[in-house]
């Protein structure tokens, strides 16, 4: 297996998240985790991060579970994203990006040429090169956001995993933030995994949807088979008419009402 | 858009190294100036003879044997009480943290008393013992309040909480134990009273090794900024890394109650003075505080020194009149803002 969950089962107190729940994410692919608020989706992406501690099961990168990897070197391999960023409030968009060359740092040697040349390619891949020197908190939403993308860039990871990267942001700022992210997997090989509430969007922009309920994997495969009037009614209870969009033949819907109410 | 212009980031780096070499230039001068000024006088060329030619000159005596290990020491302890502020208030996430807002002095001195009490004879171990007490106070308060990140208002108060605990041990132990208590005078008192080279050799281990570990802190500090999620899938083991911290914080802070007993307030003024010339950048905010810390403990001992001759107003007090009010002024602009 390259990545994925074995058998994962997450408490939240007493409360199940997710329910040995079992997810094998293609190499190469852009995949997009749906699903309802609080059908454990963000909690599965907590699990690579440490955030979150399985109860059972593991998280598999390469046959080998992450707890084997020294985090370092993992960090190497996998960025990942949090959906909210703290950072000091007078950093600057290069020193920020800077941070994603940690995992290579060695005791007692500071920043090498080769870094900075990894640092002006992020830049220059998030369209920040002109806005490097600012402070981070005086840019935009979508910029601030491409600041992050950038750091996880710098890491050179082979997966990049992302909490839902469009909330808060306004539409134009979601669709560049995908751009991005479109690009680093077509250009760059990364791999995707990301959380996404727009399912448009997700469908628009992934190779995999993965849709999550009740804490386990209900259905997976290419956006045409999974955005369609079953799945948006079981998945997220509402009825919708599923178009084609014949430019990037992609499904998309327009919904009609909810089902929550009939039950 | 045509001329080449040296970018905003390297002329704020300029800018930070100027004001860290400002402040070491202050922090040297403020040695022969404190170290001249006294109920005799002496000019600064006058302190550098006494400092470097030994003779049996009354400059000699009065300036080798008490008024510059007083300054050194007072120095010291500025360094140790301001690094570990700067460290606490990265552990906490929470600029209003500082050994004194959060009741380690209080924790510290405890263990330093009962250290004296029970083991008189090993008057040498206090600053082990309140290093134990810093650490444990932190640890306390640290499993009190954090919950991803400390929030300012549990914070102060459990540290309020445990202040007025040890505080009331402390007074036990004094009223019961007042013989055991010997000669650990600036420990008892709080202030820089009477330390000599002895005080000076006390410290010096503790705050070295602590500034040493102090100078591989910064890439990682700034990680832990991030927040700890971040920070873990940046390859930072957050955890052990707090804990360490918590550590080394304890360390400093405990090795300058040893010396000079209760000093509020350094270590949340100096970070902060710091933190608004150089920025939160820990490469930057390190230094720039401990040479601050040394600046402002040896000027406001020697204001103490020479303010109301022919007595002595303790350095904590003086430090208290500019700190008290800062503090309250920190509270009431930012409500302890994360950062």
């Amino acid at each position: 297996m390259y990545f994925g969950f074995r058998n994962l089962s997450v408490n939240y107190g007493k409360k199940e998240v997710l329910r040995a729940l079992n997810v094998d994410i293609p190499r190469g692919k852009v995949v997009t985790v749906i699903g309802q608020n609080g059908c454990g989706k963000s909690t599965l992406l907590k699990t690579v991060s440490k955030a979150v501690m399985p109860k059972r099961g593991e998280v598999i990168f390469c046959d080998k579970k992450l707890g084997e990897y020294a985090p370092k070197r993992l960090a190497q391999q996998i960025a990942y994203l949090s959906q909210v960023h703290e950072s000091p409030p007078d950093i600057d968009v290069r020193t920020l990006v800077s941070y994603g060359r940690y995992p290579y740092s060695k005791f007692g040697r500071g920043m090498t040429r080769p870094d900075a040349e990894i640092i002006d390619r992020a830049l220059a891949l998030t369209g920040l090169t002109d806005l490097q020197h600012r402070i981070l908190s005086t840019l935009s939403g979508g910029e601030r956001q491409r600041a992050w993308i950038a750091m996880t860039i710098a890491q050179e990871p082979e997966i990049l995993i992302l909490d839902e990267p469009t909330t808060y942001l306004d539409v134009s700022y979601q669709v560049e933030v995908l751009e991005i992210v479109k690009k680093l997997n077509r250009e760059l090989g990364i791999t995707i995994i990301m959380v996404l509430h727009d399912i448009n969007l997700a469908a628009r922009y992934s190779d995999v949807l993965m849709a999550v309920k009740g804490g386990r994997l209900y259905a997976a495969g290419a956006p045409s088979e999974i955005v369609n009037e079953k799945y948006l009614k079981e998945i997220f209870e509402i009825e919708a008419s599923v178009y084609t969009d014949p430019v990037h033949e992609c499904p998309y819907f327009i919904p009609l009402r909810t089902t929550i109410r009939e039950k | 858009m045509s001329t080449p212009v040296v970018s905003p980031s390297k002329r704020r780096k300029t800018v930070r190294l100027g004001i860290i070499g400002l402040f070491g230039a202050l922090s040297i001068l403020s040695v022969f100036v404190c170290t001249g000024i006294g109920s005799v006088e002496f000019s600064v060329s006058e302190v550098a003879r006494a400092l470097f030619v030994e003779d049996d000159s009354t400059a000699r005596l009065l300036i080798w044997n008490l008024r510059f290990p007083r300054v050194l020491v007072g120095g010291l302890v500025g360094i140790c009480l301001s690094l570990s502020g700067c460290i606490l208030q990265g552990v906490m996430r929470n600029t209003m943290a500082s050994p004194s807002t959060i009741g380690v002095t209080g924790g510290a001195s405890f263990i330093g008393y009962l250290t004296l009490v029970v083991f008189p004879a090993y008057a040498y171990l206090l600053p082990v013992g309140s290093i134990i007490g810093a650490f444990v106070t932190t640890m306390l308060i640290y499993a009190l309040a954090y919950q991803k990140g400390v929030s300012p208002v549990k914070m102060i108060l459990s540290g309020m909480a445990v202040s007025a605990l040890f505080s009331a041990f402390n007074d036990i132990i004094k009223t019961f134990f007042a013989d055991s208590l010997g000669n650990a005078s600036g420990f008892l008192v709080g202030g820089l009273n009477g330390v000599g080279w002895s005080s000076f050799q006390m410290i010096l281990p503790y705050a070295a090794v602590g500034m040493f570990i102090c100078a591989f802190l910064p890439s990682r500090m700034n990680i832990l900024m991030l927040g700890d999620e971040t920070a873990n899938a940046l390859g930072l083991r957050t955890e052990l890394f707090r804990f360490f911290l918590i550590a080394v914080s304890s360390l400093l802070a405990g090795a300058a109650i040893a010396v000079a007993g209760l000093i509020s307030f350094v270590g949340l003024v100096v970070p902060h003075i710091a933190r608004l010339l150089v920025g939160s950048d820990y490469k930057y905010l390190f230094p720039a505080s401990a040479l601050l810390g040394f600046t402002l403990v040896t000027v406001c001992d020697t204001i103490g020194r020479v303010i109301l001759p022919p007595g002595e107003v303790p350095v904590s007090i003086i430090l208290s009149f500019i700190g008290a009010p800062f503090f309250l002024y920190l509270l009431r602009t930012r409500e302890g803002k994360k950062g």
